[in-house]
């Protein structure tokens, strides 16, 4: 008998108590009485998803700026955030908006790929996301629009994120809702919330370990939500 | 390993300070942190119950489970290979790693792996496993092995770190005991070994077997460079670890950060689905999959020790177990510590190893409050005393006899009222003292801990009787 058929007649013998036609699979809908009948969906104005998610992603660490969803201010914001970080060259998608890439910047094309000794050394790295998780500050990359292979965003200490506050949902199962899809199409996703760390040396939390050191999101949002949301 | 190996441990880690400031220091602060983190969600119950009923349904199908997540790994273009047991499934791994003609290996922090020992058994092929999670590669310096789920390297202050990283890590003889610096010269050594890898080895905190996605949850960054950056992935995970869905990741992610570091969410999560097909590629073009028993299957079949196999890795109940935070993770002596690792490790062993763990707690019931999944720890704890003692001859013999003997004496109130007026003269002259005379030998070391009181001049019984007379 092979390992498979031996593995999956012991699990057999071992539910043998499990009568037949019970649901293979607990679901939400179906299974969920009150006991277990958690939030799905936050309700709230979109100005307090948003302010949600940027308090918490500077929590973790990351920088944060707000401005109005244009693409001048993108691109004037990403500009910014480069000249402040030291970065004149950056590796960039080829499928990123020129729109938001300023003026100064040099793009580095990951064509033909890149090896990773190369991208270890690009000085940054400029990327969309695929959305933000509000509840947690946390930014998704499914390997859509914007993003790049996941090598980009990994290797270079700098990541400069563009968010968008329609990218922004409020809660983990919503967020996860929406990134079935990939999953179901074969892409990778990545969930990154703030920038690398760890606790392992004296439980004494170090920001910075492999992944980008310097997390820096430009979150643009839109005009009445950046009016209401100012101080 | 005998019935006492645990207490005999104990002895040794706490009579190392060092150790218990250590863990006392760790274990609080991990504490305070989760309750604050878990607190943040109105919701959080509803979870745990969603987290329970989730692991529990699909255990109860694991076969189902297990046939569709072999069935969407390999049309996603991974390769799914089975083992029985560690042996097995080391080989299956040295196998792969050969037919890559690679020398040196990349590995995240996997339990599985640590279970089967799978660093040794690479070694002995002649192939390099260089842990990359920072605890992980501090303890794999030292030689030694984890003495915490998730914080392997928790019984090691600074010093003891820098010291390790100066005598092993090349170009740092003048470091510092800063972590930041610490982590810094981690970084460095491990970027390079990162960035000429060829084969990574991981193991998964979750399967979904809908999708075929496999998922590591991490904050360093170094699973997902393993993850990423090798042409070849090979990932080790147990049986028990399949989700049916995509949606139960959900609840999952959930409860696991939040458990286990008191994050809302940890810096990094992983999710893959077989090999991408996109133009550049993105990620490893070999993807393998194990699927390890090891003994599940045999934990699978009990049905009250079976919730065992719940268990998502997250620690917290190692952080709240008093005996834990005073003996540490080594006198558990096994890959799996604490309460979790209680009712674990005999359980995978068939009850050949660990058979003194399930003693080693009082019962408090704190770890199964903070489950994420509603593992009913001190219940699984008691059957396991049970079993124990009626399947192992050596095990509690004594105790054993003693019981059943109880038994029939307080099940007649003529051999209970004999029984009393034996014993009185015998209690009243062991009371006080600390040495056991030799008709008291089996209570010596019961004696030893504890003042045992004088009986009272009247028995309840003689109190009763004389009552009326009063």
């Amino acid at each position: 008998m092979s390992a498979r058929e031996a593995i999956l007649a012991r699990v057999r013998a071992a539910t043998a108590d499990v009568p037949a036609g019970e649901p293979p699979a607990w679901e939400r809908e179906r299974d969920a009485g009150p006991d277990s009948a958690y939030a799905c969906e936050r309700h709230e104005p979109a100005a307090e998803r948003t302010a949600r998610f940027a308090a918490r992603v500077r929590e973790h660490g990351a920088r944060v700026v707000e401005i109005p969803d244009e693409p001048g201010a993108v691109a004037a914001a990403v500009g910014a955030a480069c000249a402040a970080l030291g970065i004149a060259t950056a590796l960039v998608p080829a499928d990123f908006p020129a729109a938001w890439t300023p003026p100064g910047l040099r793009r580095v094309a990951d064509e033909p790929p890149l090896e990773p000794a190369a991208l270890a050394l690009a000085e940054g790295v400029l990327t969309g996301a695929a959305l933000g998780i509000a509840d947690t500050g946390t930014i998704a990359f499914d390997g859509g629009a914007a993003q790049g292979r996941r090598a980009l965003t990994l290797v270079p200490d700098v990541h400069v994120c563009v968010v968008r506050e329609r990218q922004l949902v409020g809660s983990v199962p919503e967020g996860l809702e929406q990134l079935a899809a990939a999953a179901r199409a074969g892409r990778p996703i990545t969930l990154v919330s703030g920038p690398s760390a760890t606790s392992d040396i004296a439980f004494e939390r170090v920001v910075g370990v492999h992944g980008p050191r310097t997390l820096h999101v430009v979150l643009a949002t839109s005009k009445t939500t950046a009016a209401a949301g100012a101080p | 390993m005998s019935a006492s190996e645990f207490a005999e441990r104990a002895h040794v880690a706490l009579a190392d300070a060092q150790l218990r400031g250590n863990l006392r220091t760790a274990t609080g602060t991990i504490r305070a942190r989760r309750a604050e983190a878990v607190g943040e969600l109105a919701d959080w119950e509803q979870l745990r119950e969603a987290g329970r009923a989730i692991k529990e349904r699909a255990l109860r199908h694991l076969d189902v489970h297990l046939e569709q997540l072999e069935q969407t790994v390999t049309a996603a273009g991974g390769a799914v290979h089975w083992a029985r047991d560690a042996e097995e499934a080391n080989a299956i791994v040295v196998r792969l790693v050969e037919a890559t003609g690679a020398r040196e290996v990349v590995k995240v922090k996997s339990m599985a792996t640590e279970e089967i020992a799978l660093n040794a058994a690479l070694e002995r092929a002649g192939i390099v496993a260089v842990e990359t999670d920072l605890a992980e590669l501090i303890v794999q310096l030292a030689g030694e092995h984890p003495s915490h789920l998730l914080v392997p390297a928790i019984h090691k202050n600074k010093t003891e770190i820098r010291d390790l990283f100066r005598r092993h890590l090349p170009g740092c003889e003048q470091l510092g005991d800063d972590p930041a610096e610490l982590a810094e010269a981690a970084r460095r050594f491990l970027r390079e070994r990162f960035l000429r890898a060829r084969v990574g080895i991981s193991g998964a905190n979750f399967a979904v077997a809908e999708t075929g996605t496999l998922c590591v949850v991490e904050s360093e960054g170094n699973g997902r460079m393993c993850t990423t950056l090798p042409e070849t992935l090979i990932t080790v995970m147990g049986i028990e670890k399949v989700l049916p869905r995509f949606a139960d990741l959900e609840v999952m992610l959930q409860l696991l950060p939040r458990s286990a570091t008191g994050e809302r969410m940890n810096p990094y999560t992983s999710l893959w689905t077989g090999v991408t097909r996109t133009h550049p590629p993105d990620g490893p073009q070999q993807l393998h999959l194990v699927l390890l028993d090891a003994g599940r299957t045999d934990v699978l079949a009990d049905a009250v020790g079976r919730q065992a196999l719940h268990c998502i890795r997250c620690s917290a109940c190692l952080n709240v177990c008093p005996v834990f935070e005073r003996t540490g993770g080594h006198a558990y002596g096994a890959a799996y510590q604490g309460p979790i690792g209680a009712i674990l490790v005999p359980q995978l062993s068939g009850m050949r190893e660990g058979a003194s763990l399930p003693w080693a707690s009082s019962l408090c019931g704190a770890c199964y409050e903070v489950c994420p999944v509603k593992i009913d720890i001190p219940r699984v704890l008691v059957h396991l005393r049970g079993r124990l003692v009626r399947e192992r001859a050596d095990a509690a013999a004594a105790e054993r006899a003693g019981m059943r003997g109880l038994a029939r004496v307080l099940a007649s109130p003529r051999a209970y009222r004999l029984a009393q007026a034996l014993a009185r003269p015998g209690l009243a002259r062991l009371a006080g003292r600390r040495r056991a005379p030799w008709w008291a030998r089996p209570a010596a070391g019961w004696l030893a801990e504890r003042d045992l009181a004088p009986p009272p001049e009247r028995t309840f019984r003689k109190w009763w009787r004389g009552r009326g007379s009063r």
